[in-house]
């Protein structure tokens, strides 16, 4: 089981960093997106700080689903997911394979930069830390719930907007949560609570979310 | 025992469908003036919230109905998805419009409700976004249908979607009520409860009247809906020809 799961992570990273703009590219979308936010509101330091949670967030969300329609359209195209969909071992085993790796790629690059967007919108210390910490917390459920989505509208025509529509409206918890983490911090309410409930959706998808991402590229693949 | 199953191939379906959706739609339209008369007439004006407070009538029955066809639609999308019916998923696509609709007069009644009374079209409360993200929902789930040619996969998908959409909405209403008290931005609460306590009795009833009339329409509507899929879909067999053919002769 895990070395089937190592196999899928190994070999998915290992066709990413041979495409590495790719990654790239889902990185500076993030820093664009967070940086048009003070050109948008103007540059009042306190306005900023206050919004800095929200805007990292959402320009996370962006990012993490800009970079979805590539979870199984390439495998899609060039036929490996339909061998992939003929191994013994579990579809959904391997799909949190792909998905572990989509995280990899997307989400943890996003989890590093925050601190230094943070950084630029005046957080200090324990609100940078709880921004990380809600962010490493937060994006895999991200790439979990966007998996599905992605493995829904496989093949579709205009997938990539469609899988906004799907997935987007089943991001707002991680989303409200992440965000209230940090806010509840920098108001010195301790955001122990956000964090438990952020585990809690963590936990949830890691179970479920493979399994009807499996179950919807069974549908798409036939 | 009475075989439920015989109903679901859509050849027997087809006339039960009709006949149940004319039975509704005429028990909704005499409920409905009932309820319209009821709502503009009987009941009495209230004290505190003056003559606007009628729009509730409308309001709380398509914000009922709008949750309610959501849970129903994802009933249809399991049972789908476990006996691989076809005339389920047929059905949970023909809801979705009428939930939708439901969903979008909830928030609009509920905008043209809240400025007398609060001073402002849309707050941020806890109900009214999570009435919206059940908007996206639905139109996730229409959009997701209608974007895939192949109607057994767009069935199939689209109930996928449903049943995630279904175990998400209790998470996706307390984040958001959670959000909203840990903001506490707006003073305003939505004040249905209190009403509903203090709710003299005749204004319930009339509430329950408009209520029925809303679902039996929803039914009534969804049932023809569903008529005119079945006639689509199945267009190729033996027993639509005939149909046609007796409706042409």
């Amino acid at each position: 089981m895990l070395s089937t799961l190592r196999c899928i992570v190994m070999r998915d990273l290992t066709l990413a960093m041979r495409h590495r703009s790719d990654v790239l590219t889902t990185v500076f979308f993030f820093i664009i997106v967070v940086s048009l936010f003070p050109l948008g509101v103007g540059p009042d330091a306190a306005l900023l700080k206050e919004m800095a949670a929200g805007v990292v967030w959402v320009a996370a969300l962006l990012a993490s689903m800009l970079s979805l329609t590539r979870l199984f359209a390439d495998d899609y195209n060039d036929g490996t997911l339909e061998q992939l969909m003929l191994v013994p071992q579990p579809l959904s085993l391997i799909v949190l394979g792909k998905v572990l790796a989509h995280w990899i790629i997307s989400g943890l690059p996003l989890v590093l930069m925050s601190p230094l967007l943070g950084l630029q919108f005046g957080l200090e210390g324990d609100e940078l830390i709880m921004l990380m910490v809600t962010l490493l917390i937060g994006t895999p459920v991200l790439s979990l719930l966007g998996a599905i989505g992605a493995a829904l509208t496989l093949g579709l025509r205009g997938g990539g907007v469609l899988v906004s529509l799907l997935v987007l409206p089943l991001y707002i918890p991680v989303l409200i949560f992440g965000a209230g983490a940090v806010t509840a911090s920098a108001a010195g309410m301790g955001a122990d609570g956000h964090l438990s409930l952020m585990g809690a959706i963590l936990l949830l998808a890691l179970v479920l979310a493979p399994w009807a991402s499996a179950a919807a590229l069974r549908i798409s693949v036939e | 025992m009475f075989n439920l199953f015989k109903y679901s191939s859509p050849a027997s379906f087809y006339p039960l469908a009709g006949r149940l959706a004319v039975g509704f739609g005429i028990a909704s339209a005499i409920l409905l003036v009932i309820g319209l008369y009821m709502s503009f007439f009987v009941a009495p004006t209230d004290y505190k919230q003056g003559e606007g407070y009628r729009i509730m009538f409308i309001h709380v029955p398509a914000a009922w109905m709008s949750m309610w066809i959501y849970v129903v639609m994802a009933c249809f999308a399991a049972a789908g998805m476990i006996w691989n019916t076809r005339l389920s998923s047929m059905m949970a696509s023909s809801l979705a419009p009428t939930g939708a609709m439901f969903t979008f007069i909830a928030l609009w009644t509920g905008a043209l409700w809240g400025k007398p009374m609060w001073g402002a079209w849309w707050v941020w409360d806890a109900r009214l976004t999570s009435e919206l993200i059940l908007l996206f929902l639905y139109v996730g789930f229409m959009a997701l249908e209608s974007a895939i040619d192949d109607p057994r996969r767009a069935a199939r998908a689209s109930g996928l979607l449903a049943l995630v959409g279904v175990i998400n909405v209790p998470i996706i209403y307390y984040s958001v009520q959670w959000w909203n008290t840990l903001h506490q931005g707006s003073s305003i609460k939505v004040v249905d409860g209190g009403i509903e306590s203090s709710m003299s009795e005749i204004m319930l009833w009339t509430l329950l009247v408009m209520t029925f009339a809303c679902w039996f329409y929803a039914v009534a509507v969804s049932l023809s809906r569903v008529r005119s899929t079945i006639l689509e879909r199945e267009s190729g067999t033996a027993w639509v020809k005939t149909l046609l053919k007796g409706e042409q002769a």
